[in-house]
């Protein structure tokens, strides 16, 4: 599953995306301008998608904190 | 003497005492006063990336940015994500590679990994370089906080000597210690002080933040988006990026990621912190009330915003709590700027000049710096002018210059030769200084691009020619010593 890492791409490119397609203060997103709002719904997403990563990541698996080599 | 003033003296008062507490039981020997024996989980480890990103730039800069220049200035926001996703990946070998060679600084690693201590030497140069002005820009906040929440009873240069005095008692007597603790009580206070400003004044004054931004697209149509031309969107893409690649190559987050127990400390960290980035909202959030209703700075008053709208709206008691708080926003980060700051001078230029000296003695002469860097950086704050933001600037694309060379040293079969990463680097630094210094940008410089191109933030360029350089000259020095290159490998 050490490909599951390869996920780390979709939060930078999810982020980037919105202003560099729509440059414009509409529609809202929360009740915020267009791009604060965008950058904050994968400010949010970020963190479940790093989560996986971790979980599925061979590197954090066993018990102990010692670990071997990726 | 009023009550704000009393307010800031005891905060002041309490961190002291914090800092000089955090060192009982432990001998302050030189990996103990920087690294803290590598003994951090992930809770302190947290605090002490998170306590870097809320300094003074943040609190008084981010509110100032929002009310000054609105759109461009949500790239803060989104770059330190971003940086946090990528230290997944880069920082666990890192810290794996520095606590097997026993390092403590950022140019240990590089004089290691390189097996050169020229490339040593340049990135320690770098790294002060980049660090003094960012110093001076925590003393400048500390100044503008004390004189703004005493309502103008303690003069700006008054309230640096005391800011200054009292971070270099404190990182003399408990290093690296002494800053994770005041972190969680600087911590848990901004979250509380940036939140509660953050839904009051938009709440109080528009009646809710949307209608708040409602009101600021009607008085200001477009504000709220990137410019067409300057800050535009190829500005605030390649800053975003340029800042993420920066982030972790301040020599003082890179070695504050040595502090980590294990790489699941470091890793536990990069999947929680971009969710601590939400609390910049808040920061925005008061800048944007500010804007309509304390309208008016202008140039560097921008980031004076949060104390004025504060000031107008709260009584002396409130103003005063925001200002202790603010307070520790300078305090924690420039402890731990100054902390590194000396030790680079100690461990990675004077041990160089002072062959055979001991960890005590190092360790001596590092504390006895501290003072000495936080004068230069007192004066510079005194008598520097505006120019150190332009100086900031510079040192963050300074600091960016190092990430080529750091990635591929990464690989298991690394290109790179010492060489190409001194001329790369040496190259990327040059040309930051030379665009920084002449106020060149690539519009100014081929007026024929398109603006996506001119737009585009100078770093890239330097980057870029950074990376070119960085892998023609270890082609070509691998050609000369092969015997070298493959010393290198197998190390």
């Amino acid at each position: 599953m050490r490909n599951i890492r390869y996920l780390g791409w979709i939060p930078p490119i999810g982020t980037l995306l919105g202003p560099l397609v729509h440059n414009d203060v509409h529609p809202f997103i929360l009740g915020m301008p267009f791009i604060l709002g965008w950058i904050v719904v994968w400010l949010v997403l970020t963190t479940p998608i790093m989560a996986l990563v971790y979980w599925l990541d061979p590197a954090n698996q066993g018990s102990s904190d010692a670990e071997g080599r990726p | 003497m009023n009550v704000a003033l009393v307010l800031i003296g005891l905060m002041t008062a309490f961190a002291l005492w914090l800092g000089i507490r955090a060192r009982s039981g432990h001998t302050m020997h030189l990996e103990q006063w920087t690294v803290a024996g590598r003994g951090f989980g992930p809770v302190f480890v947290f605090l002490l990336l998170a306590g870097e990103i809320y300094t003074t730039f943040t609190f008084l800069g981010a509110s100032g940015f929002a009310y000054g220049l609105g759109g461009p200035a949500f790239y803060i926001i989104a770059y330190g994500a971003l940086a946090y996703t990528m230290s997944y990946y880069v920082m666990p070998p890192v810290w794996r590679y520095a606590s097997e060679h026993k390092l403590i600084s950022q140019p240990d690693y590089f004089r290691t990994r390189y097996a050169s201590p020229s490339l040593g030497v340049l990135v320690a140069v770098v790294d002060i370089v980049a660090l003094i002005p960012y110093l001076v820009l925590q003393f400048k906040g500390l100044g503008i906080i004390v004189h703004a929440a005493s309502y103008g009873a303690i003069d700006n240069a008054v309230a640096i000597w005391i800011g200054a005095v009292v971070v270099t008692i404190y990182v003399m007597v408990s290093g690296v210690r002494g800053s994770a603790w005041t972190s969680v009580v600087k911590d848990v206070g901004i979250l509380a002080v940036v939140i509660f400003l953050g839904v009051y004044l938009p709440t109080h004054y528009f009646g809710g933040i949307e209608a708040m931004f409602h009101a600021i697209d009607v008085a200001k149509p477009g504000f709220l988006a990137l410019p067409e031309h300057g800050q535009s969107v190829s500005w605030f893409i390649s800053t975003v990026g340029l800042s993420a690649l920066g982030f972790f190559m301040w020599p003082h987050s890179f070695a504050a990621t040595y502090t980590a127990r294990s790489e699941r400390t470091l890793r536990k960290n990069a999947v929680l912190l971009p969710l601590y980035q939400l609390v910049l909202l808040f920061v925005y959030f008061v800048g944007f009330a500010a804007l309509l209703k304390v309208p008016g700075l202008k140039g560097p008053d921008i980031d004076l915003a949060l104390f004025h709208i504060a000031t107008v709206t709260f009584s002396p008691a409130v103003v005063g709590l925001i200002g202790a708080i603010g307070v520790l926003t300078a305090l924690v980060p420039g402890s731990l700027i100054l902390m590194n700051a000396a030790t680079l001078l100690a461990h990675n230029l004077y041990r160089l000049m002072h062959k055979g000296c001991n960890d005590a003695q190092v360790t001596r002469t590092a504390k006895g710096l501290v003072p000495v860097v936080a004068l230069v950086a007192v004066g510079f704050t005194l008598h520097g002018g505006s120019t150190i933001v332009a100086l900031l600037l510079m040192g963050y694309s300074f600091v960016t210059q190092l990430f080529p060379s750091l990635l591929l040293s990464l690989s298991g079969r690394n290109r790179v030769t010492a060489a190409g990463a001194f001329a790369g680097i040496a190259v990327g630094v040059a040309t930051v200084a030379l665009f920084s210094l002449e106020h060149l940008s690539l519009g100014k410089l081929v007026p024929a691009l398109p603006s996506a191109v001119a737009d585009l933030n100078v770093g890239i360029v330097a980057l870029v020619l950074n990376i070119v350089v960085m892998l023609v000259v270890s082609a070509w020095t691998r050609k000369q010593l092969p015997l070298q290159a493959g010393a290198q490998l197998a190390g």
